[in-house]
């Protein structure tokens, strides 16, 4: 039996008609084909799946869509305004805080969050922010210096 | 003033801005219309005859499309030492006889993933277990289970490496030590799980995407298992979510999703899931090493004995490369005058063992590095001092294997030892370890039998002065369309946004051999050179005829301005040279052609980089457990091409080598791999990363375009060994078995403690 799924998604609402074992990253993948979002393990120990829901950091590959239902989600789709790319989205390319890219939408996600939580972390609160990110290429620090750069004030958001 | 424009500068990635907003698409994303989605079943036996596989039910279920078993296929074997057929072992889908649990048996098409999931659990396999052999050295015993038909005692591959007189050194030698190691299996956990997208159309044309290190060959390969031409196979590359390795060789979702595509003629995907990447793809060798090792009192070493007994694993493989490597580079990066290897790689029924960052390397530095430590020790020697006094020099001849001309080896000794000395009085059960290496910048093997260059590039030049770059070379993560497009910026005098890089794409693009052995930033960056100075000549032909200058003078391009070389003033418009060149060719485009395969460089590689890396530590001696404080590496690659580039490469480095020495395994039991998955497999998350330094050495390879050379798996090799010396230095205990946990920290220091009772 499927149920009706009310979404909100970078600012775009959605109104779906879905299986309720549908989990949330399959609606954002394979339904609205906002493939940013990345799986990398689906048992949310990885974190390439990470989107803002309702403001919070989650696992999309362990959130039933249905759990969402009502809410607003914000996925690597949604962070650059138009065709500008937002602070840390810059940081992240001055810094070289990434390399095959698999993790980067999940990686940018989880910083997103810590920064709306929290916009000056220290580098320990940094290191916190994005442990449950797994990234194979970088070895973290390229990332933790893009996102300090951010906290420090180095760019200007567009308004 | 830097005499480059564009080399050694800072830049955004090329792949960048598509990789920051998500939009990059890899194969993972690639949705076809009419796409079906594959599922693979594999056997749970670790040896067992297939006696009969019943695959009815699963074709009646709603929604299959196909179910494809070992007897849909030409029955060949395939593997990547093409030249060998006896080394082509491995069916992939396994028609009579399945060797480790993970191995393919039946695969299945359906309209979605849940459908042909379900169908899996609807193909009967009747299997006669057979008696199963794990360990290596188990493996090569008389009554061993034979695993492959004719191959005795399971060796299915022995190496010997030699020279000098072993014997007659040891006679001299004052002291001698003789070590024994057990090294670890690691797994190379891309992000991107291996996939693959097949669609064979009706005119009997296979187009695949794939996450690869190397489109040419999976071209090649599935042109050999399939039956199919090289030609009408075209094998296409997206943005590879990592590769470390795992991507050169025919999986199974690529061989898998071929042949269901060409019974339905329909596209079909297949995603390994993150436990099939686990036990079902290749990974690291695990190894036993018995090592005997001579030197005279001063510290001179005079001879050294290797022997290595590998764990091969089901298959072949890239295992015969690996105990290859993993012998040659056991002697570096020091001048042995004497030296014996004898390696033996052993069947078992385990996953295959193959190729992964550093090829054989980390295994060997690991055990060099360490019991060169403790012949300083014994000798009472400082750990730098026995390193610089038999470390590889530029010019060096490695008897009768390779020529090193390049080698920053004592620069890199000096930058570490300032840093250790700056760094003072450590605190206590602190320890510095300190641990060299060297690699190679692409292997001289041609054990694939191709017939092409190993490199090639292809430039074309428009209208609008922009620049379309050909090449087959892999980026899987690690930068290769960013350097090279900056090679073929500077080159040809023009911008780096004035570059458009079109990559892996067997069907657009000039062979290349792919993304391993680090061979793309030398091998290809001479092809993308000499094909952007070919198309660089065309233009200036032109530009002389315009300008006329005196003979004397000759022309170059600098900055999208062409000018005599000696007189930079006067010059003339790239663009406007490129609009006359393209009229005075009839219209035709200017095109470039670069090509590059090493000849008379020996049998390794054209070019060694080298390096020195200092890890401390912090152990709590109560609970074995410690800390990686910090990683400092005095690193020499050439000529920097891509400074961000190599920063990466560096600090990635040691998050994958850090996690060799301190922390990834994958123990087994039966052949079962015990921790399948990312909760399970423990590696480096950015809470235990330590803080990276990075000392640059100035260096420059002759063979290497600008000078450049490797940056990229070298420094796998030295970190596990660094991580143990500093634990011995700080609470004097020895861990000769990867991975160094806290647990066999503990015990050695309990085991010492009783000792000194």
């Amino acid at each position: 039996m499927k149920k009706g799924l009310k979404l909100k998604v970078n600012g775009q609402p959605y109104e779906l008609y879905i299986k309720p074992k549908t989990l949330l990253v399959e609606v954002l993948r394979d339904h609205l084909a906002l493939t940013g979002t990345k799986r990398g393990c689906d048992s949310s120990s990885c974190g390439a799946c990470t989107v803002i829901l309702n403001g919070m950091a989650v696992r999309s590959c362990s959130v039933l869509a249905l759990q969402a239902n009502g809410g607003e989600v914000l996925t690597v789709e949604g962070l650059a305004k138009r065709n500008e790319l937002n602070s840390l989205q810059k940081a992240f390319l001055d810094y070289g805080a990434f390399q095959c890219g698999f993790c980067t939408s999940g990686m940018l996600m989880s910083a997103t969050a810590l920064l709306n939580e929290n916009p000056k972390p220290t580098k320990e609160q940094i290191k916190e922010g994005i442990d449950g990110n797994i990234c194979r290429c970088t070895g973290y620090n390229s990332i933790i210096r893009a996102v300090t750069a951010v906290v420090k004030g180095e760019y200007k958001e567009a308004k | 003033m830097s005499k480059y424009s564009v080399i050694g500068t800072r830049v955004h990635r090329v792949d960048g801005p598509e990789k920051v907003t998500g939009n990059a698409k890899y194969t993972f994303d690639l949705v076809l219309p009419g796409m079906l989605y594959g599922k693979i079943l594999r056997s749970p036996h670790p040896h067992a005859k297939i006696l009969k596989i019943d695959t009815r039910k699963a074709e009646r279920l709603i929604g299959v499309k196909a179910v494809v078993t070992g007897k849909d296929t030409l029955g060949r074997k395939q593997g990547i030492w093409r030249r060998f057929s006896e080394l082509c072992d491995e069916e992939i889908l396994c028609r009579e006889k399945v060797r480790y649990i993970g191995d393919a048996v039946a695969a299945v098409a359906a309209i979605d993933e849940d459908t042909a999931a379900e169908a899996l659990d609807l193909i009967d396999v009747e299997y006669e277990p057979l008696p199963a052999v794990f360990d290596p050295l188990e493996a090569i015993k008389e009554e061993a289970p034979q695993i492959h038909d004719g191959v005795e005692l399971n060796i299915n591959i022995t190496r010997h490496i030699e020279w000098g007189d072993v014997d007659e050194a040891f006679e001299k030698c004052d002291h001698i030590r003789e070590d024994q190691y057990k090294l670890c299996s690691q797994a190379h956990v891309c992000m991107e799980t291996h996939d693959a997208v097949a669609s064979f159309d009706y005119g009997g044309k296979l187009t695949m995407w794939t996450s690869t290190q190397s489109s040419y060959y999976i071209q090649r390969l599935l042109a050999d298992m399939t039956g199919l031409r090289e030609g009408d196979i075209r094998v296409i590359k997206p943005h590879t979510g990592g590769g470390f390795g795992s991507k050169f060789e025919l999986d199974s979702a690529q061989f898998c999703a071929t042949i269901l595509s060409m019974k339905l003629c329909k596209p079909v995907k297949i995603v390994l899931n993150r436990e099939e990447e686990f036990t079902a793809t290749k990974r690291r060798t695990p190894m036993y090493y018995f090592v005997k090792l001579g030197a005279k009192k001063d510290g001179t070493l005079l001879a050294k004995e290797v022997r290595a007994i590998t764990e091969g694993g089901a298959y072949t493989a890239m295992g015969s490369t690996a105990l290859y490597l993993t012998g040659f580079f056991s002697s570096f990066p020091y001048k042995y005058p004497n030296y014996r290897f004898d390696g033996y790689r052993a069947y078992t029924n385990t996953s295959p063992t193959s190729a992964m960052r550093g090829f054989g390397a980390p295994q060997s530095t690991f055990v060099s590095e360490s019991q060169i430590d403790m012949m300083a020790d014994d000798l009472g020697i400082d750990p730098i001092e026995i390193r610089r006094k038999n470390g590889m020099t530029p010019n060096y001849e490695v008897p009768g294997q390779a020529y090193i001309q390049s080698c920053g080896l004592h620069q890199c000794l000096d930058k570490i030892d300032a840093y250790i000395k700056e760094r003072g009085k450590l605190p206590p059960n602190h320890g510095i370890g300190v641990s060299a290496y060297g690699f190679m910048s692409g292997g001289i093997f041609n054990w694939f039998d191709t017939p092409y260059a190993f490199s090639a590039a292809i430039v074309r030049i428009n209208i609008d002065g922009k620049v379309d770059l050909f090449t087959g070379a892999c980026e899987i993560g690690q930068g290769s369309d960013t350097t090279l497009s900056m090679i073929c910026a500077e080159e040809l005098g023009v911008k780096l946004e004035d570059i458009r890089i079109h990559a892996a794409d067997t069907g657009i693009c000039p062979v290349d051999l792919g993304a391993w052995g680090s061979r793309t930033t030398l091998m290809n960056g001479n092809a993308v050179k000499m094909a952007a100075a070919d198309a660089k000549r065309q233009l200036l032909e032109f530009a002389a005829a315009k300008m006329g200058p005196n003979i004397v003078y000759d022309l170059d391009i600098k900055d999208q301005w062409i000018h005599l070389a000696d007189r930079p003033e006067r010059g003339i418009s790239y663009f406007d040279i490129v609009k006359e060149a393209i009229r005075g060719k009839d219209g035709e485009t200017i095109i470039g052609r670069g090509h590059y395969t090493p000849h008379r460089k020996g049998m390794i590689s054209p070019a060694y980089s080298f390096g020195v890396q200092a890890a401390e530590v912090a152990v709590d001696p109560e609970t074995g457990r410690y800390k990686l404080v910090n990683v400092t590496t005095a690193h020499e690659s050439g000529t920097v091409i891509n400074p961000v580039g190599i920063e990466g490469q560096l600090e990635g480095a040691i998050m994958m080598a850090g996690g060799y020495g301190y922390c990834e395994d994958q123990p087994m039991d039966e052949g079962k791999i015990l921790n399948p998955s990312i909760a399970d497999y423990k590696l480096i998350r950015s809470l235990d990363m330590p803080e990276t330094e990075i000392l640059e050495i100035d260096t420059y390879e002759p063979e290497g375009p600008f000078g450049a050379k490797e940056a990229g798996e070298g420094l796998t090799n030295p970190t596990a060994g660094a991580i143990g010396n500093a634990v011995y230095k700080a609470v004097g205990v020895r861990i000769n078995d990867l991975p160094i946990t806290p647990e066999k920290v503990l015990r050695a220091l309990k085991e010492k403690q009783k000792k000194s009772k």
